[in-house]
């Protein structure tokens, strides 16, 4: 019963952790229909503004929840001003720059900071489970993951900004029918992926090793996430975490976590195999 | 009874709550040539994309001499005989005008045999002048005739024709028309076409498309004089 | 007529390049050899990423995963066997079987590029982490330990044919590394003039067109990739003969990344193009190594950036367009060059 518990807690964090580090790629993709190679990057760069925040006297909740978005979605703003805005229209070619950027950052990271880990410790404690010990940040991590999605299905659905992102993701050109400026539209899109990105490697500092290349851990998660979910950003975001968040966990607790990892990418490719557009692009075509 | 060279029966497409194919019985015999008109949005290219194969019916069939094909791939159909020159010039757009059409000889032939076919084909339309150019480079006009002639060098049996006078001069329009009926004197064609006056040169029998569905089908003097066909299609300022 | 003419180019090109790999020994030490012979054998893995993305559209960012299989596959089949060939004819097989099956299911489920690159990639990463958590004596092939983050010493390099005594010097090894891109640059050539090739390029150009006209876009493509993955699965055994040594880094990010790059700065479409954009990179990156103030990836990044946004068609494309302008303004104007252009 209390292993039950367990794997069951597994699987819960398995699919929040998903979805928070899916969550920027996946508004990116959705609005632009490029993957950001510079993804894992950002997770990486939240990740250390959370632990600079904290050893310089920040309280480590502000740090993780306040800063590392805010500082990760100004980069993205930036970024997608210096670099992306020159490319629109070439799908490629975006993707090949955001892979430039990725190097940039990690060789720009290194040169600063080292290749060394650093990190924060974990702000909550842990809880008993019979004879197994649990960590209270699983928990609080699927909380964060509800309340993002949630944030994510009220802005949608009903504001202004929700409005013109539908309209963008269902055509392109509809922003411009709706009176507003395609560009805005880009800059603001890669500004709250990047900082939903951020806001991940917040989270994940506590509990991942901080380094310059973390990045490349996680990204092949959320790829395969965010490519099985497709477009529609909520919907497709949220049954691939659930689908391959279960997989992945219940195949890591029968074998090893990279074998957990090698089953979940195997799962997808032959989901796309049947559903080339993703599962969004067949269940929730032109839904959130 | 013979089987006739293509034939649909109850062909449907949706989109979302679009239909744009609506229950078409289409029927089109040996060596015939059939010229298929109606106003935009009445699902003429959206009917060809259904025999290639490009999009698959929501409902009926499409049968090839006889054989189903309905549903099958665009390759697949093809390699059944049927030739298509679509609306918007589908040419490959980084080779050479001789290459285009060798590629679509290389298909049955060997290289060599197709090199011959490619050379005969780009006498027989006047393109040999610019056989060297990137089709990329070539005005709109002209990659039409690249198309044509590529669709000629695969020797399909059955030819659709969608739009091929658009763009062209007065003379390429006249030039067009005769190689029309000259490509009728041993296959059939299917031409898809706005200009009435190119229908006048060269239809036989006249099949109207009104909201994916047929309106009329018959002679080219008749079709032009029915009511509803001057209502729909006629009588929106085309008729002059 | 012309592409004969580009052949026999190629042909004379290739025999001065061959003269001058097989005289090099004479006037090059040891030490440049090594740095050579890892070079050339890149240069093969550059070749392959080349070609199929170049002539068949395959936009493949996990190149490194049949470049390391194949890497691999020679080092645990030459511990095995104790003879280079079969171990080499391994490291082209496996890589192979490996592109087929996983180009199937993304060529014929039909995704876009955008899916294809991502997917790659996801591959490469994987088959990193799969490597490296391999450690202990569990993961063994035969008498082949795959140890993990540490990777496989003490590989045995290429012997002679049939005779598994005669191990080749570091100087034939790299005569065998330069002679085996010149092959497979020219190899490619060939394919590339043949109607094999001649479909692929129209298949690239119009997918749609290809298929109205008979042909399968997807056996085609996938043939495509599997010529690329025989390649960079070969260019693996190349890397190994050269280092008796492989790890799970031949699969890192950092590879893949490289790869894509010699290419874009290469010029995709030309063969002859990611073969200089992968020396000329490869020099850089022995340059950068040597010092400290600036980290490798960082330039690389920078590299990129500057290529797709400035010279997005590469080095090789782009001064060939300036070399054909120079002539067209030299020659007279003919009267078909008056045809007006469209944009498309």
């Amino acid at each position: 019963m209390d292993i039950a518990i367990i794997v069951g807690l597994d699987v819960v964090s398995g699919i929040a952790s998903l979805v928070l580090i899916s969550a920027g790629l996946a508004v990116i993709f959705g609005m632009m229909k490029i993957i950001n190679l510079a993804h894992g990057e950002f997770l990486m760069l939240g990740a250390y503004a959370t632990v600079l925040s904290v050893s310089a006297g920040v309280n480590i909740w502000i740090a993780m929840l306040v800063i590392a978005p805010v500082f990760v979605g100004l980069v993205g703003v930036i970024v997608e001003r210096c670099l992306i805005r020159f490319l629109y229209g070439r799908l490629v070619d975006s993707m090949l720059a955001t892979w430039g950027l990725s190097l940039v950052i990690v060789g720009g990271t290194t040169m600063i900071f080292g290749n060394t880990i650093v990190g924060v410790s974990s702000p909550l404690g842990g809880f008993q489970v019979g004879a197994y010990q649990s960590s209270l940040y699983t928990p609080f991590l699927a909380l964060m993951a509800l309340l993002l999605m949630t944030a994510v299905f009220v802005v949608m659905r009903y504001t202004r900004a929700g409005l013109i992102a539908r309209a963008v993701m269902q055509n392109p050109d509809m922003a411009a029918t709706l009176g507003v400026n395609p560009a805005r539209v880009y800059m603001a899109t890669f500004g709250i992926g990047a900082a939903m990105s951020g806001l991940a490697g917040g989270l994940l500092a506590p509990i991942a090793g901080v380094v310059p290349t973390m990045g490349a851990a996680f990204i092949a998660k959320a790829f395969i996430t965010v490519v099985g979910g497709g477009t529609s950003i909520l919907w497709g975001l949220i049954s691939a975490s659930g689908l391959f968040g279960f997989i992945n966990q219940i195949a890591a607790f029968l074998t090893t976590p990279v074998f957990g990892e090698v089953i979940l990418f195997i799962a997808a490719v032959i989901l796309i195999r049947m559903l080339p557009t993703g599962i969004s692009g067949r269940f929730f075509k032109g839904r959130l | 009874m013979n089987v006739p060279l293509l034939q649909t029966s109850g062909l449907t497409i949706r989109f979302g709550g679009v239909t744009a194919v609506d229950q078409v019985d289409f029927t089109l015999e040996e060596a015939e040539l059939r010229c298929l008109i109606g106003p935009n949005g009445a699902g003429k290219s959206t009917f060809f994309k259904l025999l290639t194969g490009q999009l698959r019916p929501t409902e009926g069939h499409v049968h090839l001499r006889g054989r189903d094909i309905s549903g099958a791939r665009p390759h697949e159909i093809a390699r059944q005989g049927v030739g298509i020159k679509t609306q918007v010039p589908n040419v490959f757009n980084a080779m050479t005008v001789q290459d285009n059409l060798w590629i679509a000889a290389r298909h049955k032939h060997t290289p060599a045999f197709a090199t011959d076919l490619t050379d005969k084909i780009l006498t027989d339309l006047r393109l040999t002048q610019i056989a060297n150019k990137e089709v990329g480079q070539l005005a709109h006009g002209q990659r039409q005739w690249v198309e044509i002639g590529t669709v000629l060098a695969g020797e399909p049996e059955l030819i659709l024709l969608d739009e091929p006078a658009a763009g062209m001069t007065h003379e390429e329009v006249e030039r067009t028309a005769d190689l029309i009926q000259e490509i009728n004197k041993s296959r059939a064609l299917v031409v898809v076409e706005h200009d009435m006056q190119f229908i006048k040169m060269i239809a036989k029998t006249v099949t109207v498309l009104h909201q994916g569905a047929v309106l009329i089908e018959d002679d080219v003097a008749r079709v032009l004089e029915d009511a509803r066909v001057r209502d729909v299609y006629l009588g929106k300022g085309l008729a002059a | 007529m012309h592409q004969l003419n580009g052949m026999t180019g190629a042909l004379i090109g290739s025999a001065i390049v061959a003269i001058a790999i097989l005289t090099a020994p004479l006037y090059v030490d040891l030490f440049q050899i090594m740095q050579l012979t890892v070079f050339a054998a890149m240069a093969v893995l550059a070749l392959s990423l080349g070609f199929i993305w170049g002539y068949g559209g395959i936009l493949c960012f996990g190149q490194t995963s049949f470049f390391g299989l194949g890497a691999y596959a020679y080092a645990v089949a030459a511990i095995n066997f104790g003879d280079s060939t079969p171990a080499i004819a391994l490291a082209i097989l496996i890589p192979v079987i490996f592109a087929a099956l996983l180009g199937y299911f993304m060529i014929y489920g039909g995704i876009s590029d955008v899916y294809l690159g991502v997917i790659t990639l996801t591959v490469s990463l994987i088959l990193f982490n799969l490597v490296n958590s391999t450690a202990g004596d569990f993961y063994k092939i035969g008498d082949a330990r795959l140890g993990g983050f540490n990777g496989i010493p003490g590989v045995p390099t290429f012997n002679l044919p049939g005779n598994s005594g005669y191990i080749l010097s570091p100087e034939q090894a790299w005569m065998v590394t330069g002679i085996a891109l010149i092959l497979v640059y020219l190899g490619l050539r060939v394919l590339i003039a043949s109607s094999f090739g001649r479909i692929i390029i129209a298949i690239r150009e119009n997918e749609t067109r290809a298929a109205l006209l008979g042909y399968d876009p997807r056996i085609y493509k996938l043939i495509t990739f599997m010529i690329g993955g025989a390649i960079a699965g070969f260019a693996g055994a190349l890397y190994v003969n050269w280092g008796a040594f492989v790890s799970p880094t031949i699969f890192a990010l950092g590879l893949s990344a490289q790869i894509i790059i010699w290419v874009i700065i290469g010029g995709r479409g030309t063969l002859i193009g990611p073969v200089i954009g992968c020396l000329l990179l490869q020099w850089l990156v022995t340059e950068i190594g040597a010092q400290q103030a600036l980290d490798a990836n960082f330039i690389l990044g920078a590299i990129l950036i500057v290529f797709v946004l400035l010279v997005p068609k590469g080095i090789a494309p782009t001064l060939r367009d300036l070399v054909m302008a120079r002539l067209a303004r030299d020659k007279p104007m003919t009267a078909d060059t008056t045809t007006v252009k469209v944009k498309t």
